[in-house]
């Protein structure tokens, strides 16, 4: 094939060495992103969860006083699994609250069914940030329940907001969703 | 533009070896770019058939025919074969028959890698095929039920049929690297003597800026599943949170990935585009030079946007509005790309060929795409759409036609230069107005579904959702079908018809329109002679 001699611009290997390495810098950075993840995330001063979560506690606990020219409103809100034959609401839908004032709202829980039935509430705090200044220091939903059939019980909740929440939140929405625990589910769950 | 002096071959020169051999130990660009093209259509069908599955368990609530695992395994699957099995040896196969024929070279650069390029696909795709069937084996473990995006800690749990999808994907990475560092290489040495970079036609182009984008994204992805590999089987902790690592980790390497990869997608189609407009429209391509400027720009902002797929995972405020404003500065060189091909189509003397009629409704439709691209780029939008089949929608707008119909259009446009015979042109209408038509039927209504909230990836769905379930499930299977059709006008162009003339469209440019249709089996072995204006 008598090709022009200006048809190669340059020797084929010189090439094919250069996107080769470019290749295997492509293939290191992708390895190197672990670390340049992390020190990102240390220059741009971005916590980790584990660490955010160290700083909440700390700034939670720090004040005990009541911050008295703050308002928060704290807003309740259930939802019960279907497979749980129970009705829970709370007493009030939502509360303006000072934070670092103690509060208490009652929680009322009914089994619809004739049989006893244990269930088991997991909280949520909305948003995500407040989750950690949102301490519940009595909770139906520290432990399992079990109401008789066609039981009504009342249930307290007692809660701080910290003083140390973050100043934008003025909302917090106290979510739980109360599940069913029995054999069955104790079964699927293990 | 460029013209060329016809350059006839003095003799015709040893022609192929018969046999299986032809085929095997092939170094030929020609027969290369045919093994691509029918491995992609075959890629194209097992695809395609994993879809219908899908959208035949999504046609009512409930579950039919498949199981939640069977039915996310279906999906990850449908999805990986499409990229890499199909939408990217296509591509490839274009590359390889028309960049050596378009810029006056014998051959691609580096045959032999090229032959090795091909022959690791079938390799792959038999593992990724693997992949998928052995949950179905006594003790081969749970099925994947991931999604594409094989994000950790569920990739981590899934057996070892996963092990098989990563050593297909390393696998398609290599072959794709491979094939890429040979059309860099053939475009910067084997051009035709005095033919300079910026003459270069765009599809050309287009193969260019792709091929650069693989060479630094794919060997990335790479990095990303042997570090799954290593937290999987060595006592890694890259991705387990309980070990110090980060699975969010995994989801930015796979996206630094995963957004050029949908540039990589597009870019040949739309270069496909840019030679079959001015042909239909019988007037020269408008803006050449910026086409090429919005391509690059394309590929270096591409790769600098990728957070956009992970608003909710809990980035800072600041990292999501630079994600956001990157992501909708993109729309600037592809609507730029757009407007041009507007604007060469403006006051042209059209004609509708099924190619031009592809191009018009790619025009159209991944304009479409582009525009809820956009709506998903807004993050607190997205807080809503992510992951819902508005998701769905969107990515089928812009892949469908973005890169499918390019290739389609492609195929039809190129047929008659490759197989020497016209296609049958009422056959190939009725084809696309089939196809564009179920194609609309089977992903509008994903839009409605995804924007009142259905969530993507899950086998069930809420009651309220059937209509437009059922709407798009027929849909469909029309869309399905039409594949017949385009399998059966490729047989029928390949076995016979109308004699095709080397510029086989009137007004067609090119020097890959200057050889003969069919081309003999080596083409260029003396340059053509190129004119400068
Ligand atoms: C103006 C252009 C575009 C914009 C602004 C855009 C924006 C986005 C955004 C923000 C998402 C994430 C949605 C979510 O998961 O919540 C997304 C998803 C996606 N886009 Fe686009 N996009 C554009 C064009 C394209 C093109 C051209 C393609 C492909 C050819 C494409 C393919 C995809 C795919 C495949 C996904 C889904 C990935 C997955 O989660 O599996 N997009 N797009
Ligand atoms: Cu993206």
């Amino acid at each position: 094939m008598e090709r022009q001699p200006d048809a190669r611009r340059h020797p084929h290997g010189r090439i094919v060495l250069w996107l080769g390495a470019l290749v295997i810098g492509m293939f290191g950075f992708g390895f190197a992103l672990v670390p340049l993840y992390e020190l990102y995330c240390q220059v741009a001063g971005i916590p980790t969860v584990d660490q955010q979560r160290a700083l909440n506690v700390q700034a939670a606990a720090g004040t005990g006083e009541v911050a008295e020219d703050r308002w928060v409103t704290v807003r309740f809100d259930t939802t019960v699994h279907p497979s749980l034959p129970w009705a829970v609401e709370s007493q009030e839908r939502s509360m303006r609250v000072q934070p670092g004032e103690m509060h208490e709202v009652i929680f009322v829980a009914s089994n619809r069914s004739s049989r006893a039935v244990t269930g088991q509430a997991v909280p949520t705090v909305i948003p995500w940030r407040a989750n950690d200044f949102f301490n519940k220091t009595e909770c139906f939903c520290f432990q399992k329940q079990t109401l008789e059939g066609g039981e009504r019980r009342e249930m307290p909740l007692r809660f701080v907001v910290s003083p140390a929440l973050p100043d934008e939140v003025t909302y917090v929405t106290l979510s739980y969703n109360i599940m069913r625990l029995d054999d069955t589910v104790a079964k699927v769950t293990e | 533009m460029t013209t060329a002096t016809v350059a006839h071959d003095d003799h015709a020169h040893h022609g192929p070896p018969s046999g299986i051999k032809r085929w095997l130990f092939s170094t030929n660009h020609k027969d290369i770019g045919t093994m691509y093209l029918v491995f992609a259509l075959i890629m194209l069908f097992l695809g395609g058939a994993s879809a219908m599955v899908i959208r035949a368990e999504l046609f009512m609530p409930g579950l039919q025919l498949v199981q939640p695992d069977l039915y996310n395994n279906l999906l990850t699957n449908h999805a990986l074969i499409m990229i890499f099995g199909a939408v990217m040896p296509a591509a490839a196969g274009l590359a390889n028959w028309m960049i050596p024929l378009m810029i006056g070279a014998p051959d691609m650069a580096l045959p032999r890698m090229n032959n090795l390029s091909f022959w690791i696909l079938p390799a792959a795709a038999l593992m990724l095929i693997l992949s998928f069937i052995v949950p179905f084996f006594p003790g081969g473990g749970s099925q994947i039920n991931t999604g594409w995006t094989l994000y950790p800690p569920l990739s981590l749990q899934v057996g070892m049929s996963m092990d098989f999808l990563i050593f297909a994907l390393h696998l398609l990475g290599i072959s794709s690297v491979l094939a890429s560092i040979n059309i860099i290489v053939t475009i910067f040495n084997m051009r035709a003597p005095g033919l300079r970079m910026m003459q270069l036609p765009i599809f050309v182009w287009a193969w260019l800026v792709t091929a650069f984008l693989l060479v630094l994204v794919v060997p990335v992805l790479a990095a990303g599943i042997t570090m799954l590999l290593f937290d999987r089987h060595f006592g890694t902790s890259f991705f387990i949170a309980a070990g110090g690592g980060d699975p969010v980790l995994f989801q930015h390497i796979f996206w630094f990935f995963g957004h050029p990869e949908v540039y990589i997608l597009i870019l040949p189609s739309l270069g496909v585009l840019a030679s079959i407009l001015p042909t239909f429209s019988r007037k020269p391509l408008f803006g050449h030079h910026s086409l090429i400027g919005a391509m690059i720009a394309i590929a270096a902002l591409g790769m600098i946007v990728w957070a956009h797929h992970q608003y909710t995972v809990g980035m800072s405020l600041a990292a999501v509005q630079y994600f956001m404003l990157m992501t909708i500065l993109i729309s600037i060189p592809v609507g730029l790309i757009i407007f041009n091909y507007m604007m060469t189509m403006w006051r042209g003397a059209m004609t509708f060929e099924t190619p031009m009629l592809f191009t018009v409704a790619i025009i159209l439709m991944f304009s479409f795409g582009g525009l809820t691209g956009v709506m998903l780029a807004v993050v607190p939008a997205d807080m809503q759409y992510h992951d819902s089949m508005f998701v769905v929608a969107h990515f089928h707008y812009v892949l469908l036609p973005g890169a499918v119909w390019g290739l389609f259009a492609g195929v039809f446009y190129w047929l008659p230069k490759w197989t020497g015979h016209m296609y049958d042109e009422r056959l190939a209408k009725t084809f696309f107005w089939v196809h564009v038509v179920s194609f609309n039927i089977t992903f509008f209504p994903q839009h409605f579904l995804g924007l009142a909230g259905m969530p993507r990836r899950i086998a069930d769905y809420n009651i309220m959702f059937t209509e437009f379930n059922m709407i798009s499930s027929v849909g469909a299977f029309f869309f399905g079908l039409s594949h017949l059709l385009f399998l059966y006008i490729i047989i029928k162009t390949v076995r016979g018809g109308e004699k095709a003339k080397a510029r086989a469209w009137e007004h067609a440019e090119g020097l890959e329109w200057e050889v003969d249709s069919p081309p003999a089996h080596h083409t260029w072995t003396t340059p053509p002679k190129i004119k400068t204006a």
